[in-house]
């Protein structure tokens, strides 16, 4: 029942897609392969394939400390969002007051607006107050984000509970504390595992927040890559394409499980639904 | 005492502010406290400059073209891109949708996103470089004669916005197109309509409100673009974008009330962008368009 020209058109379609997957994947092939070459230089592959570059970017770029910076960062603001942002978000979900339109519009406001406007002014209040260069201050501004983020994602997950489970443990004279560690975080283990997974991935690879209120000593692998690609030429580009392949998988390993809790879609389509 | 407090809390109570409501607090302190605080005190040192008037920042800005040149640099990549992002990405995902392995592509064009616009310039940097794969392939088809300059230039920049832009509008359009009742379709095509037409007079009219947010959300994010201009492209040149200006001014010259007053000006273009499409998005439908279940 098709034309030819809409037999055409979707040919064309489809094309374009599988240009666009190939090239990304040829990125990041790119990228993988550099890390393991030794000179590559005109040719389609390396002359030769190595393990060295691992070791000296491990060297070079101090990449144990920097892992352990990043990892330490991530899990507080990990924890802190979902200790902050699963109440908040159970109060959005179970209760009508008035002004929470304006509470909603609140907390889409950092997911709207992006990191490096709001962050310019975040970081000169860090400053003032000392916090900004330690690790507390990383902490503190990739939370402004993410406690957000976890309230919106988590309102439709604590919408799913049927409202009776939680009256009959009120009826056995559950306080609101004893709900939530015997009834609703049992159930929305789902939900808040997604949304931990998620904060994890955007706080590992959150440049912007990162880059402005860090330190030396509290760069995450992110800022560390930006920075050692800035002042490239010093180093071996190998080695650089060496700590980006560790920051790929430091970032990947989340994604990977966070995707069996929540489709893809959903990771960027949460925030807009919210929003319109 | 309690005979005194009891009334009071059940009127609370009865407007919907009770114990639990209380929970919001804490989240909601923390963004006001980090987000909106902050962003008033930006706003208000933006008007007390290291010298000059309480306009000083604002007068300096603009009356330096290589300041206030940022402003149309940036546009000039941001506008690009989100409109061809959109544009690429209504056809996309009206073939997509009916696709059965619609996971697999959705996670691939999620991983651009995840890694960040760092990775993507570091990989763009070798991929799209004079030896690069791209430029080789390109050879070998006999497509060009030598390689072009695609890296340290504007092209280096767009091309990392739309890897990384792309997927974003891509997955956004779908969510909405998905959420189109196919009953709609079907009667249109039962009454003999063409794909062509389906699409015109059925699908677009009921996503434009949504492309609207789409655009808005995808251009605040390009426009802000800020490692892979300054890796990708040429930051003191044709890619000197406006949020490369204003961590100069923080961590260069250590001019916060400059730099606040950069961030502030790149806000009022943002949201001066996002508040004209919205305002046009208001003259078209915008209920629901599920059916059923709404």
């Amino acid at each position: 029942m098709e034309s030819a020209l809409e037999r055409l058109w979707r040919t064309l379609v489809w094309a374009f897609v599988i240009f666009f997957v190939v090239n990304v994947l040829a990125m990041i092939a790119t990228v993988v392969i550099n890390s393991f070459g030794t000179r590559w230089l005109s040719s389609w592959l390396p002359a030769a394939f190595t393990l060295r570059w691992y070791a000296s970017a491990w060297k070079e770029f101090q990449l144990g400390d920097v892992l352990l910076v990043t990892f330490q960062i991530a899990g507080a603001v990990v924890l802190l969002s979902a200790l902050i942002g699963v109440p908040a978000a159970y109060a959005l979900a179970r209760r009508d007051f008035p002004g929470k339109p304006l509470v909603i519009v609140l907390f889409l406001l950092p997911l709207l607006v992006p990191p490096i406007t709001f962050g310019i002014p975040l970081a000169t209040v860090l400053y003032k107050v000392g916090l900004a260069g330690t690790m507390w201050g990383v902490i503190v501004a990739n939370l402004v984000p993410t406690v957000p983020f976890t309230v919106i994602l988590m309102i439709p997950f604590i919408e799913q509970i049927d409202p009776k489970v939680e009256a009959a443990a009120r009826v056995f004279g559950a306080g609101t504390g004893r709900l939530f560690i015997h009834v609703l975080v049992p159930l929305l283990v789902p939900g808040i595992l997604a949304a931990t997974l998620l904060a994890m991935v955007r706080t590992v690879s959150m440049f912007e927040l990162t880059f402005l209120t860090a330190g030396p000593s509290s760069q995450t692998l992110v800022v560390a890559l930006y920075y050692s690609v800035f002042a490239a030429g010093v180093r071996a580009g190998q080695s650089i394409d060496a700590m980006a392949v560790i920051y790929m998988l430091s970032t990947l390993i989340w994604l990977i499980v966070a995707l069996r809790f929540v489709n893809p879609t959903q990771i960027v389509a949460r925030v807009k639904k919210a929003a319109v | 005492m309690s005979t005194s407090s009891r009334p009071r809390r059940r009127t609370l109570a009865d407007r919907g502010i009770d114990g639990v409501t209380l929970l919001v607090l804490p989240a909601a302190l923390f963004v006001v406290l980090l987000f909106v605080y902050p962003f008033v005190y930006g706003l208000l040192l933006s008007f007390a400059p290291k010298e000059g008037g309480w306009l000083g920042n604002y007068t300096k800005f603009f009356s330096d073209p290589y300041m206030y040149g940022t402003i149309w640099l940036t546009l000039r990549l941001a506008l690009p891109v989100t409109l061809l992002n959109i544009a690429l990405s209504v056809p996309v995902a009206m073939q997509v949708r009916h696709m059965r392995r619609q996971r697999l592509l959705t996670t691939i064009l999620v991983l651009p996103i995840t890694l960040g616009t760092v990775l993507v310039a570091e990989g763009l940097l070798n991929y799209l470089g004079p030896q690069g794969w791209l430029n080789r392939t390109l050879i070998l088809f006999g497509l060009i004669d030598r390689p072009i300059r695609l890296v340290h230039n504007y092209w280096g920049v767009f091309i990392s916005l739309v890897i990384t832009g792309f997927p974003f509008t891509f997955l956004l359009t779908l969510s909405m197109i998905s959420g189109i009742d196919p009953a709609l379709e079907q009667a249109a095509a039962t009454l003999g309509a063409r794909a062509r037409s389906r699409f015109r007079h059925i699908v677009l009219p009921l996503i434009v409100p949504g492309l609207a947010v789409t655009f808005c959300l995808a251009f605040v994010d390009a426009f802000s673009v800020f490692p892979s201009a300054v890796m990708l492209g040429a930051p003191a040149g044709e890619t000197r974008v406006i949020s490369f200006a204003a961590a100069q001014a923080a961590f260069e010259q250590y001019d916060y009330s400059y730099a606040s007053a950069i961030a502030m000006i790149m806000a009022v273009v943002q949201f001066g962008f996002v508040g004209l499409v919205l305002a046009g998005r208001g003259l078209f439908y915008t209920g629901p368009a599920g059916g059923g279940k709404g």
